[in-house]
């Protein structure tokens, strides 16, 4: 069995990790170098300023703007999306009751709600942004939104949607709940599947309502995946950069009330040529998500339940 | 508290059924009805929300594009089949689907290889560094990509040899070594969970370990492959941000690159239905393969959520 080993370990292993050095690990490392020189890429003379970046970022009412806008959506959109997850899975999985010798049952359809719902988790965030964009369309002809709602005599509500500065943010954050729902119905249905039937054979014969199952049953069980899908969809509303780019108004407008720090970084870099200070965006960007998933893992942790 | 209170009536009204079944007769079915009414009527909401803005991408991709903006609702009079060959000629939507096959295709395949390579060995061997080097393979996934691309960009511009912005090949090494850290850690601890028998078999009838790998172990692989594959697959084929960065050169877009470059600088003089279809073009591979694979697609993605 010890026959040639480590020449097959190295030889299966040799061509992955050059690739993942090379592409991943070494990025990352220069990633911190970069950030402390004032490289504008064009030229290979790099000065380095130590942390002049990151005290022109503190600075920086533009950053700290784009930062504002991700919080928001950091504190919006996971609330938002997880509960309606929830909401649907428990419904889909536990909500129906009408058939006979189960005792718990999803509704009539739930294969294929779940089909229909994971919809937008697979298509490209290109494609999303836009649709959307032709949704939020302000013509109250053309815009698809628009025209419903004047259908309906809804008129009053009509908007410019993603123009209207006060707006906008929660036009691209009602985006980012749509196309992720269905993923965490999906993920919470695999999770109550693995709660076992008796559980909720004997809360009924203790006649708890669908009101009591769902808040003392499911969701204390589902508590460890309601937690990793916080941070997973916090760190997808730290990003929201696709959208930003592709539906609004000039590239985080109107008038920068959509600006988002991943957009910031992209032009700052790709647009301004100022690598450096780009690259601190990113580091800066680096602590703020782990801090938020720490924050998260800590707060959120709870006493395991074993069943 | 009226629920219960009707609950607690109910269960009083037939005290001699209430132990034995739980069907619709023991006076739940008052409370599953209405509910059944209001889960349904929300459930069928989402499912219209989620499922006519993409039928309305398919049903204007038959429209002309004065049919798509004064009628954004309106059923196609006409099929307006010439809209799929202006995307596909016209917009080059061809030869952007070309360059995401070439891409996706060498890259799912060389992530599979070199994944599942590197795996087995992580899994199945013991030697001095198999547990950091593991760790460094899996410590990829918490790197955001935003922090990466700067450098990247400069890794593959300055690349030994040649520059490997814009080319097949840069990309497709690129979507290899951003896929490993995830495929690495499924796979090592799916080959964990494989007998260790078969192999050994083979060991004695004389195979060597690569010939073991290849004939015996990925065989026995297969349902972690097709899982980890379509993962992959949906991932690469849906990438923005990458290309955006390390492909800037108009005739080596991919789709996704494509679209949002004909959605950016679309005019509202401009062929709509070309849009629309090429949205299409870039939709349905992913819509076969979720549609055939639906519930590999569904947990291969929500494993991912849980890594």
């Amino acid at each position: 069995m010890q026959h040639g080993k480590y020449r097959f370990i190295v030889g299966f292993l040799a061509l992955p990790l050059i690739i993942y050095a090379i592409f991943v690990i070494s990025p990352f490392v220069q990633a911190f170098q970069i950030s402390m020189t004032d490289w504008s890429g064009l030229v290979g003379t790099a000065q380095f300023v130590g942390l002049d970046n990151f005290e022109k970022l503190w600075d920086s009412d533009d950053f700290w703007n784009a930062l504002r806008h991700n919080i928001y959506m950091l504190a919006l959109v996971p609330v938002v999306t997880l509960g309606l997850g929830l909401f649907f899975a428990f419904m889909l999985n536990v909500g129906g009751r009408r058939r006979k010798n189960e005792v718990v049952t999803g509704v009539a359809g739930s294969k294929l709600y779940k089909f229909v719902f994971f919809f937008p988790q697979v298509i490209s965030i290109t494609i999303i942004a836009v649709i959307w964009f032709n949704i939020y369309n302000p013509d109250p002809q053309d815009g698809m939104l628009n025209s419903l709602l004047g259908a309906v005599g809804l008129d009053s509500l009509q908007n410019s949607w993603l123009g209207e500065k006060s707006l906008a943010l929660w036009c691209i954050s009602a985006v980012m709940v749509w196309g992720h729902v269905g993923f965490y119905v999906v993920l919470f249905s695999a999770a109550m599947a693995s709660i076992p039937r008796d559980i909720y054979e004997a809360a009924l014969l203790d006649g708890a309502n669908r009101f009591h199952t769902f808040f003392k049953i499911t969701l204390p069980l589902l508590w460890d995946t309601v937690q990793t899908g916080w941070v997973y969809m916090g760190i997808i509303a730290l990003d929201a950069f696709a959208l930003v780019q592709i539906m609004s108004v000039n590239m985080g407008g109107p008038d920068g009330a959509t600006d988002v720090m991943p957009l910031r970084l992209y032009l700052t870099a790709f647009r301004d040529s100022q690598f450096g200070y780009a690259s601190a965006m990113g580091i800066a960007m680096l602590i703020v998500t782990m801090t938020f998933a720490v924050l998260t893992m800590r707060f959120a942790r709870r006493e395991r339940i074993e069943y | 508290m009226t629920t219960e209170e009707i609950e607690t009536v109910a269960k009083l009204d037939t005290p001699a059924t209430v132990p034995a079944k739980l069907g619709p007769t023991n006076g739940r079915s008052s409370e599953g009805s209405v509910l059944n009414v209001f889960s349904h009527g929300i459930l069928i909401v989402w499912a219209l929300m989620v499922g006519v803005p993409l039928l309305w991408v398919l049903w204007s991709a038959f429209k002309d594009s004065n049919g798509i903006l004064t009628d954004p609702w309106g059923l196609p009079t006409v099929l307006h089949w010439e809209n799929w060959s202006n995307a596909w000629n016209d917009a080059n939507m061809g030869q952007y689907f070309i360059n995401t096959v070439i891409v996706v295709g060498g890259s799912v395949i060389g992530t599979m290889v070199l994944g599942s390579m590197a795996a087995y060995v992580l899994a199945r061997f013991t030697f001095p560094g198999n547990r950091f080097i593991y760790y460094l393979f899996v410590a990829g996934m918490s790197f955001p990509v935003f922090m990466l691309v700067i450098p990247l960009f400069f890794v593959l511009r300055d690349f030994p040899g040649s520059s490997l912005l814009a080319t097949y090949h840069g990309l497709i090494l690129v979507y290899i070594a951003y896929s490993l850290p995830f495929t690495v850690f499924f796979m090592t601890a799916f080959f964990r969970t494989l007998p260790t028998t078969v192999a050994e078999a083979a060991m004695i009838d004389g195979a060597s370990h690569t010939r073991t790998f290849f004939q015996v172990m990925l065989p026995m692989a297969k349902p972690g492959l097709i899982s980890i594959g379509i993962f992959n697959f949906l991932g690469q084929w849906n990438q923005y941000l990458l290309p955006m960065v390390l492909n800037q050169q108009e005739d080596k877009y991919v789709l996704t690159q494509g679209l949002a470059m004909i959605a950016l600088q679309q005019g509202y003089e401009n062929d709509w239905g070309a849009l629309m279809a090429g949205m299409m073009i870039a939709m349905l591979p992913v819509l076969v393969v979720y549609t055939i694979f639906q519930r590999q697609v569904q947990s291969g993605l929500t494993a991912g959520a849980l890594k």
